[in-house]
């Protein structure tokens, strides 16, 4: 996989600009209902969390799926085929993460697909709450997140 | 202009006497001419209200309008107007918030809700998509924002809650409408137009899409906007780091911070104790930014539980931190934080409490109140006295019941309204007008009373945004703040938040305005609507009989006693005459037909 989405919650300001270029990205439209990245605000810890698809090497979602609709494209992300969807949302209940979601507007499953390569979620993010980076530099971000969440239960 | 592109299309009507409600085309043309939110609820309600309706009766309307960009990822677009005449000041009372709930007004599948009439008991209005129900509020009826919007979120689910506190329904003339618990359509009292309706709060839940006309262009100018916006000094660093607290050592340096309702010096020597980069220090928890916004000034705030000011909440921002600090001399950020809290949890606007206090202080001061009436000693300087006349005045008790009227009232019931700090009745916030021309002039001319975003004067005059301009020189102000005025009612009509305006200016509000709604109109042209805006609000107020463009004697003949502007004093009237020379308006400051001709509103 060439890179992946790193969360930094702390950074987090709640705008949810993500969720609004996810939908925008993907439909031409805004509608954070359609977002595949999620907001959560804790308001009286004060702590905001984006959730999002983190394109697992052993993915539920896919495992699971009766019609091979949802695979492992060249660049490592989980691509999910319209095509061949039944709509049985099987990779919904499967996912262990939540970030495989169905839609009664669309009348679709919905994941993210990290853009083709340039997630818009981490393009627009203000502050740098998500970003998208190689693969390598994972770790490193990894601790600092690590570092954050911890800092935050502390203070909690 | 088409419905689908940027708008809705629909617009919500209620009857509250009647408990019924029905939807009808937004009305295109309008929208095109008036842009949305503010322009195009003012259009709303000066078609449907006579401008002499008694602002505290339920025949006053009140629209929530949101603008063409509210809803999409331009920059900072989650704005919405309330319009209705004001309590306050009898002018055009149009007050912008931001938050959340204006964009789900329009996923919900709405751009305005109207609101006419008043419900026999308290009710609410509870919109799931096109599930509309007025609901029984009689529960809700004398709990404080924060309660009620807990107890509607619990019992709706995952809705954005517009909601007025107890003052709002007691009818204080300066009672906010709060979204989200800490975001207010704050100024002019239209919280009392809602209580005097029996209508407690507003939910929505909406689930729908908002398109625009050009995505690809949309998409390339909002890009641009932001790039700017987050590399501009002001947007991008100051305002994220300190929230607008940044301005408190900013117009300290500039001898500009009003002190003691004007009657003191103008530097204060405390000034950094509540400054934003003293709140970061301490009671910061977070900042907080609204719906699809990259400056996100707002500031999570706790004081902690072993102080006597304990709480939890949002701000100050730079008014409040003036208004309860520096205008009544106090040093105590905690305090300040405090009286804030109150404000946003009881739906007050902290600009006219805080100095409507320090005005109370001063007539204390020179005896013409007496002690007994407020219950104990008053003077400058008692962080105490300020927390507790806040409460006061939110709970309606004793003294507080003079306090909610205002200064101008309370000043006036002590046989001293010359002693108010306000214009047209509302007071004017944190920039004296004696150190910055170009602000005596914007707070003299505001379509609603004293108020400092109806033309930012601060931006050119202090922070040299655009260009830097001479404070204390008069010339060439009149037309430079016509510009500011109409780009001002642009920003606030498309639906964006006016601070983007410190980064970016015309080119960018009228880029992402075009793509959106599909038009080739120049730069000009649509700053023109603002133009016509702000004529419409103008025409309204004259019919209404709003007093002339006038401010305090205080600011005309009592000179800055000391700082870099000692000596001055506002030289309004020449200003005036160059500003409605500009303005197309005659000597008297009315639009004459000619120009309300060229503005279609002939």
């Amino acid at each position: 996989m060439t890179g992946q989405l790193v969360i930094d919650p702390k950074r987090c300001v709640a705008c949810r600009t993500c969720e609004l270029m996810c939908s925008f990205g993907h439909h031409d439209y805004f509608n954070p209902r359609l977002a595949c990245v999620s907001v959560f605000n804790y308001e009286y810890a004060a702590v905001t969390v984006p959730v999002m698809c983190l394109q697992c090497d052993e993915a539920s979602c896919a495992a699971v799926c009766p019609t091979g609709a949802l695979s492992r494209n060249a660049d490592g992300v989980v691509v999910h085929e319209d095509a061949k969807c039944i709509v049985c949302k099987m990779c919904v209940s499967a996912c262990p993460l939540g970030n495989i979601a169905y839609s009664p507007i669309t009348k679709n499953v919905f994941k993210c697909d990290l853009c083709g390569g340039e997630p818009k979620c981490a393009l627009f993010c203000p502050t740098g709450a998500i970003t998208f980076v190689e693969s390598d530099e994972v770790l490193a971000k990894k601790r600092a997140v690590a570092d954050n969440f911890k800092k935050t239960l502390e203070e909690a | 202009m088409a419905v689908g592109n940027a708008w809705i299309g629909t617009v919500l009507r209620v009857d509250l006497t009647t408990g019924t409600w029905g939807t009808e085309p937004l009305r295109m043309k309008d929208a095109n001419d008036f842009v949305g939110a503010r322009g195009l609820g003012t259009k709303y309600f000066c078609d449907e209200c006579d401008p002499n309706v008694e602002p505290l009766s339920v025949e006053n309307k009140l629209i929530y309008m949101t603008g063409p960009l509210t809803g999409t990822a331009a920059t900072s677009a989650g704005r919405f107007e309330v319009v209705a005449k004001a309590p306050l000041t009898g002018t055009i009372g149009a007050a912008n918030s931001g938050g959340h709930f204006g964009p789900e007004l329009k996923f919900a599948g709405y751009d305005g809700i109207i609101f006419e009439g008043g419900a026999d008991h308290p009710v609410y209005l509870y919109i799931n998509d096109d599930r509309i129900e007025l609901r029984d509020a009689t529960h809700l009826w004398g709990k404080d924002v924060h309660k009620t919007t807990d107890m509607l979120i619990e019992e709706c689910g995952n809705v954005r809650v517009s909601c007025i506190g107890p003052t709002g329904e007691r009818g204080c003339l300066f009672s906010a409408i709060m979204n989200e618990k800490n975001r207010a359509a704050g100024r002019g009292g239209l919280g009392a137009v809602m209580g005097v309706k029996n209508l407690k709060a507003v939910v929505v839940r909406g689930t729908g899409p908002v398109k625009v006309a050009r995505p690809e262009g949309f998409l390339r100018e909002l890009t641009k906007a932001r790039a700017i916006i987050q590399a501009h000094p002001v947007t991008g660093t100051g305002m994220a780091a300190y929230g607008t607290q940044i301005l408190m050592n900013i117009l300290n340096e500039v001898g500009a911070l009003p002190l003691c309702n004007g009657r003191g010096g103008s530097i204060f020597d405390h000034a950094d104790e509540i400054s934003g980069e003293k709140l970061s220090e301490t009671y910061l928890v977070k900042n907080q930014g609204c719906f699809g916004c990259s400056i996100a000034c707002g500031r999570v705030t706790r004081i902690p539980d072993d102080s006597p000011y304990a709480g939890f909440g949002e701000g100050p921002e730079y008014e409040a931190g003036w208004s309860f600090g520096a205008d009544c001399q106090v040093d105590d950020l905690a305090a300040v934080c405090k009286a804030n809290f109150i404000c946003n949890e009881y739906g007050m606007d902290p600009i006219t409490l805080g100095a409507t206090i320090a005005c109370a202080m001063e007539l204390s001061e020179m005896g013409a109140i007496p002690e007994s009436d407020i219950g104990f000693p008053l003077r400058f300087g008692d962080s105490d006295a300020v927390v507790r006349l806040t409460k006061m005045c939110a709970e309606g008790e004793g003294f507080g019941k003079l306090l909610e009227l205002g200064s101008y009232r309370m000043a006036e019931h002590y046989g001293h309204a010359e002693l108010s700090m306000s214009v047209k009745k509302q007071e004017m916030p944190a920039y004296d007008a004696r150190a910055i021309q170009g602000i005596a002039l914007e707070y003299a001319t505001s379509n609603r009373g004293g108020c400092h975003v109806r033309g930012y004067m601060i931006a050119p005059e202090v922070l040299g945004l655009p260009i830097k301009t001479d404070p204390l020189v008069t010339e060439g102000k009149g037309s430079l703040l016509k510009t500011f005025q109409d780009l001002t009612a642009l920003c606030d009509s498309v639906g964006i938040c006016l601070f983007t305006t410190f980064g970016m200016g015309l080119p960018e509000i009228a880029g992402q305005y075009r793509e959106a709604v599909g038009s080739d109109e120049s730069d000009e042209d649509i700053l023109l609507k603002g133009e016509r805006i702000w004529n419409l609000e103008k025409r309204f107020n004259m019919a209404a009989g709003v007093e002339k463009d006038t401010l305090p004697p205080r600011l005309l003949r009592e000179a800055l006693p000391s700082g870099p502007a000692k000596g001055k004093v506002a030289e309004l009237q020449t200003m005036l005459a160059d500003y409605y020379e500009v303005r197309g308006w005659t000597s008297e400051g009315e639009p004459t037909d000619e120009k309300l001709e060229q503005l279609s509103l002939g």
